[in-house]
């Protein structure tokens, strides 16, 4: 395998072009981040000391989680609505089944994993094999789990977990130089954005962009699409639960803990310049559109927005963001289909649109892809 | 591929910006009436009449027996019930709202408990209950199924909210059959009775004096709110920010939907812009998650008015900071059915009846707590269902009916 090589060239490459990628299209999502940023630090500048700065990632830690896990079903042509349902469900699990007593929290969180993988196994398999298209079959599992926590429930707080168990995601390594700080959850998501990263240039995250780029290639080239779109689901709903325990760390345990979170997702991943129906897409992008949404809703506090009118501010910000974001999308498009194939490497930082990728699928006119609506 | 782009973009971005911009709000409560009202909260929901009457009877000392506050009351203007005397074991139908918030459900568990009381007795043979779970459509639908088919001899009454409500109330009074109003109220007076502690003026008025005093002229509060558009909520709401304008207390309100996500941000972002010295809420739950935002970010304990929920107890008793207790009467719980068995007696009872509220103060914590050790986090404080059988174990063990 030659990852080693390909990565040091991508870092250079990107280090390169970084300012030249900044205000082109695939930049957006970065450069807003930077402008949101740059607009909250002007506002207040205590933001930008480290020891904040870590606090902002760690808050935006759980919600990034989400939409790396969220990343993986839509760059694979799907939708995973039921995201925020799980992570309710593994909070209040959490809550209810650890109580105070901290020696069950391993075996407690062996089980919300297993727990979440399975979630994602029967929703992969409601789409793979029921053909049912995932945007219904997940809305149905979200109400399944909605409703489940609430009769466990009845709707109301139950106690918090142990403390051991909440230091996950409140806790963090102490008395550090700069920071102050280190939180667990800034740990997590480093490692879980890394390890995503890696497994998107693999064979098998390759094969997921495929099948949402083309299922009907993908499938003659020898893909078992059941079990890529299968994995994708498993993966969007581990990385709920994992979002889940940072969650009830961070917060303490509630019924409305998560809810909108597959929303938020899905709207990251958009911003991130990830295309909906799949086949596009870098997941840090997705990572970094979970920042800019986050840092929206920070500068919204910051400004001081009223509280009676500030969600309408919210909801036109993110409709020009996403608009803005769709139309570079469809210039980016345009511009490559003019340009047909001289090379989309020289102009592609994207590790998973380097040449390991069949070379004539960049260049499909993309009219000849809708046959593929399908699930 | 660029039509389905589209479709599939405008269908989850409109669904997203529907989520994202509801997150913080309950769509259920607001009745369409309701989602106007915001923009212009001050003038609706202050009224300075309301105000006054309940900064009265906070002073006021009850009538009624001094051991069960729930049969209390202030400033009463008694009704005769002759009319409805009647012998027998009757059957109660109970339109309920919901039992979506800890406050709901400690309420609901006390009422099963006194239910239970009073069927032994012979006086209620069964009660039909009907969760419309906060939603308005469903409560009046569930009002009119008691009403055409529900073989009731008295309706009690939850409701989901005030206005939206009032019709469906009135039907119900038409029947001729006895009507028992509680907690939140409607906009008529056709009910035999309408129970309520003393209300959402006297929370805020309360809190808001409560925190002027331990604090400065200038200093900064931050009020975290469930939701708008409920009436006994916005009151309080109200009356304190009207409290903390004219001391010149700094106040800042956010809308939070209890989720303690939510309120863990918005106080991290408020001490990042600067000091926050009081924290004021409109109801406790959620407490802790903003106390906690404090000992994340490092910094001294707010002056703070939680609820008498148990979780904010312990936590205000584990950090010694300073801190008050505001109560919406948990207890108000018990009253419509012991309403209901004095009703069918012919006995006088308040036509409005209104309970005693009284916060818990610093002085008055280590006797709450010791009173429901082993109660769980949700657990109210004040419900008043010491002399109830399977006390303490139903609430300890607090499964729903």
């Amino acid at each position: 395998m030659s990852a080693v090589t390909s990565d040091s060239q991508h870092l250079g490459h990107r280090l390169a072009g970084f300012g030249r990628t900044l205000i082109s299209p695939r930049g957006a999502v970065f450069l807003l981040l930077i402008v949101l940023l740059i607009a909250i630090t002007v506002l207040n500048p205590s933001f930008a000391e480290p020891s904040q700065f870590v606090r902002f990632v760690q808050r935006v830690a759980p919600v990034a989680i989400v939409a790396i896990g969220q990343y993986f079903v839509i760059v694979g042509g799907e939708f995973d609505l039921s995201m925020g349902s799980v992570v309710t469900a593994q909070v209040v699990i959490a809550g209810n089944l650890i109580g105070q007593d901290e020696s069950k929290s391993i075996p407690v969180l062996l089980f919300m994993l297993a727990f979440g993988a399975f979630i994602g196994l029967v929703n992969g398999l409601i789409v793979s094999f029921l053909k049912v298209p995932s945007f219904i079959a997940t809305l149905g599992m979200m109400l399944a789990l909605l409703g489940a926590t609430l009769y466990w429930t009845g709707g109301a707080a139950t106690g918090n977990p142990a403390d051991g168990f909440r230091q996950i995601g409140r806790g963090g390594i102490r008395d550090l130089p700069v920071i102050g700080v280190l939180p667990w959850s800034v740990v997590i998501l480093v490692v879980l954005l890394v390890i995503a990263i890696w497994f998107a240039r693999r064979p098998f995250g390759r094969s997921i962009k495929a099948l949402g780029d083309n299922p009907t290639t993908a499938h003659y080239s020898g893909t078992r699409t059941w079990w890529v779109k299968t994995s994708t689901f498993v993966l969007s709903s581990l990385s709920a639960t994992v979002a889940g325990v940072l969650l009830v760390g961070y917060a303490g345990v509630h019924p409305s803990v998560g809810r909108g979170y597959e929303f938020t997702a899905i709207t990251a991943v958009v911003l991130g310049g990830v295309v909906l129906g799949g086949g596009r897409g870098w997941v840090v992008a997705a990572a970094a559109g979970a920042f800019a949404l986050e840092a929206l809703f920070t500068l919204l506090n910051f400004a001081g927005v009223p509280s009676t009118y500030r969600e309408a501010v919210q909801g036109a910000i993110i409709i020009l963001a996403v608009a803005y974001a769709a139309t570079t999308i469809r210039a980016r498009r345009r511009g490559r289909a003019l340009e047909t194939s001289p090379a989309p490497e020289a102009k592609e930082p994207d590790p998973s649109e380097d040449p390991a990728r069949p070379a004539p699928i960049p260049s499909t006119s993309r009219a000849d892809n809708e046959t593929k609506g399908g699930s | 591929m660029r039509r389905r782009f589209t479709v599939a973009s405008a269908t989850v971005g409109v669904l997203a910006l529907m989520t994202l911009a509801g997150c913080t709000t309950d769509p259920n409560v607001g009745s369409p009436t309701d989602e106007t009202e915001p923009a212009a909260e001050e003038v609706e929901w202050f009224d300075q009449e309301l105000f006054d009457k309940q900064d009265a009877e906070r002073g006021v000392a009850p009538e009624g027996p001094e051991d069960q506050p729930w049969l209390q009351y202030i400033n009463a203007e008694m009704v005769d019930t002759a009319a409805f005397a009647s012998e027998g074991a009757k059957k109660a139908c109970f339109a309920n709202a919901s039992i979506s918030n800890p406050w709901r459900q400690t309420g609901w568990i006390t009422m099963n408990q006194q239910l239970q009381v009073l069927q032994e007795a012979g006086v209620i043979s069964e009660m039909e209950t009907r969760d419309a779970q906060d939603s308005d459509d469903t409560q009046i639908a569930d009002i009119d199924y008691f009403i055409n088919e529900g073989n009731c001899d008295i309706f009690i009454i939850s409701p989901n909210s005030t206005a939206a409500m009032t019709p469906a109330v009135e039907r119900a009074c038409d029947t001729g059959k006895p009507v028992v109003v509680f907690d939140r109220g409607v906009q008529t007076d056709c009910p035999v009775t309408f129970i309520h502690p003393i209300g959402g003026f006297a929370w805020g008025i309360d809190t808001a004096e409560f925190l002027i005093d331990e604090l400065e002229e200038g200093d900064k509060v931050v009020a975290l709110r469930i939701l708008p558009g409920v009436d006994v909520l916005e009151q309080r709401w109200a009356a304190a920010e009207k409290l903390f304008d004219e001391a010149g207390i700094e106040a800042v309100d956010y809308f939070t939907g209890a989720d303690p996500t939510e309120i863990k941000k918005i106080i991290s972002d408020e001490l990042a812009k600067g000091d926050v010295h009081g924290v004021w809420m409109d109801a406790g739950d959620g407490a802790v998650a903003a106390i906690e935002a404090f000992e994340d970010a490092g910094v001294d304990y707010p002056v703070m008015t939680g609820e008498d929920e148990m979780s904010f107890l312990r936590k205000w008793k584990d950090t010694g900071l300073t801190g008050l207790a505001p109560v919406y009467s948990n207890f108000q719980w018990r009253t419509p059915l012991l309403a209901a068995q004095k009703i069918f007696a012919g006995e006088e009872i308040p036509k409005e009846w209104v309970l005693p509220q009284s916060p818990i103060t610093a002085g008055e914590v280590d006797q709450y707590l010791e009173a429901n050790d082993g109660m769980p986090d949700g657990h109210y404080a004040k419900f008043g269902g010491e002399d109830l059988p399977g006390y303490p174990q139903v609430w300890q063990d607090r499964i729903i009916p």
